[in-house]
């Protein structure tokens, strides 16, 4: 069967939604079903990422195989250097979204 | 075959940053030249609305034309000439009974009505589709 | 193509739409054709609870004579023939887990989640 493609994109921070620990586990859960998962942070999404923040539930998400990107001008216009993200998490452009759909990938929006 | 990605929109105008995001990701794919559908429903239908208007802000200490503020039915047309320009289209449906409850019929050139059944046939003829639900 | 819908914002504005928008645009999608399945999760479980009561609403001399029924239109999906799941855990998490749930629905641990949605073309996270 082939490997399947998801990216999981998460908008909210876990200060505000409780639910975002579970869709880290549910990205953790795709990739142990064989899959391909990158969680993209966008918006809020991008705030534990920041070295110091409440950054467990990413830091563990990468240990466990998936790509963790967090969006460049979500970063910025947070004030998050690159040289501020905690371990696991790499900035990226948007572009790999559109990517992502172009090449017939699954898409969750959370 | 050209590429063909759909995205269905909730969030009414000015409420949420979902909408700017779902903006960028229309714009990355215009300037490529794919084809891109958009599904406008329940709040997001008055992303187009022509009635839009620019404000003076005194708290910025613009007025109108300084403040330059952004109206969401410009950044539709926008996307929409960018999208021909590079070759490709974008199709700006709004939920037809979603306009009807708010009002918001009146709409910029290019944005036509529909109903559920153009979601899935848009999905079903494109590469990928992103749903930004609302909360 | 198949889809599957993850449905997991709960009563957003269902007394103005007489509904949930997005059990709505399932059935409406379901009749022009579309594969569906559904996957309640979060606290749009409660939609699969029997006994819901939206009526009695009224606004000055405006009254609701049509409140929406959720459970009801739950229930209308599976009969048409769409899979309808609720996440055992969220069940149990909000007290339900001795509630009498719609019939026909079908209760998934969370850590079968992933294999559901492997089975779709397309999930719709709305």
């Amino acid at each position: 069967m082939a490997i399947g493609k998801y990216m999981v994109i998460a908008s909210r921070d876990p200060f505000e939604s409780r639910d975002v620990d579970q869709l880290y586990d549910l990205a953790a859960g795709i990739v142990r079903e064989g899959n391909e998962v990158t969680v993209f942070l966008v918006q809020n999404g991008v705030l534990p990422a920041r070295f110091g923040a409440r950054s467990e539930g990413l830091t563990k998400l990468s240990a466990r195989g998936v790509k963790v990107l967090a969006d460049e001008f979500s970063l910025r216009e947070r004030a998050i250097g690159g040289d501020q993200l905690v371990s696991g998490v790499t900035p990226s452009p948007l572009d790999v979204i559109v990517d992502h759909l172009a090449a017939g990938g699954k898409a969750l929006w959370h | 075959m050209a590429t063909t990605i759909t995205f269905a929109l909730m969030d009414p105008p000015y409420e949420s940053a979902r909408s700017t995001t779902a903006f960028r990701l229309i714009d990355i794919a215009a300037r490529r030249g794919y084809n891109v559908n958009v599904f406008a429903y329940e709040g997001a239908v008055a992303t187009p609305f022509a009635q839009q208007k620019a404000h003076p802000n005194a708290v910025h200490g613009r007025d109108a034309a300084q403040e330059n503020h952004p109206l969401p039915k410009d950044w539709v047309a926008a996307l929409m000439q960018a999208a021909a320009q590079n070759g490709g289209k974008l199709d700006w449906v709004n939920c037809g009974l979603c306009v009807d409850e708010r009002g918001v019929a009146e709409v910029i050139e290019g944005v036509r009505r529909g109903t559920p059944g153009d979601l899935w046939r848009m999905a079903s003829e494109s590469q990928g589709t992103l749903i930004i639900g609302t909360r | 193509m198949k889809v599957l819908q993850v449905i997991q914002s709960a009563y957003r504005a269902t007394l103005e739409e007489q509904d949930d928008t997005i059990v709505w645009i399932t059935h409406a999608m379901k009749g022009a054709g579309a594969d569906l399945e559904v996957l309640l999760r979060g606290s749009a479980v409660n939609y699969a609870v029997l006994g819901q009561d939206a009526s009695g609403l009224s606004f000055g001399s405006w009254r609701q004579s049509e409140p929406p029924k959720i459970a009801e239109d739950v229930a209308a999906l599976i009969k048409k023939g769409v899979g309808v799941f609720v996440v055992e855990e969220d069940v149990a998490e909000r007290g339900l887990g001795n509630a009498r749930l719609v019939d026909g629905i079908q209760r998934l641990p969370r850590a079968g989640i992933p294999a559901l949605m492997d089975r779709s073309d397309q999930v719709w996270m709305w």
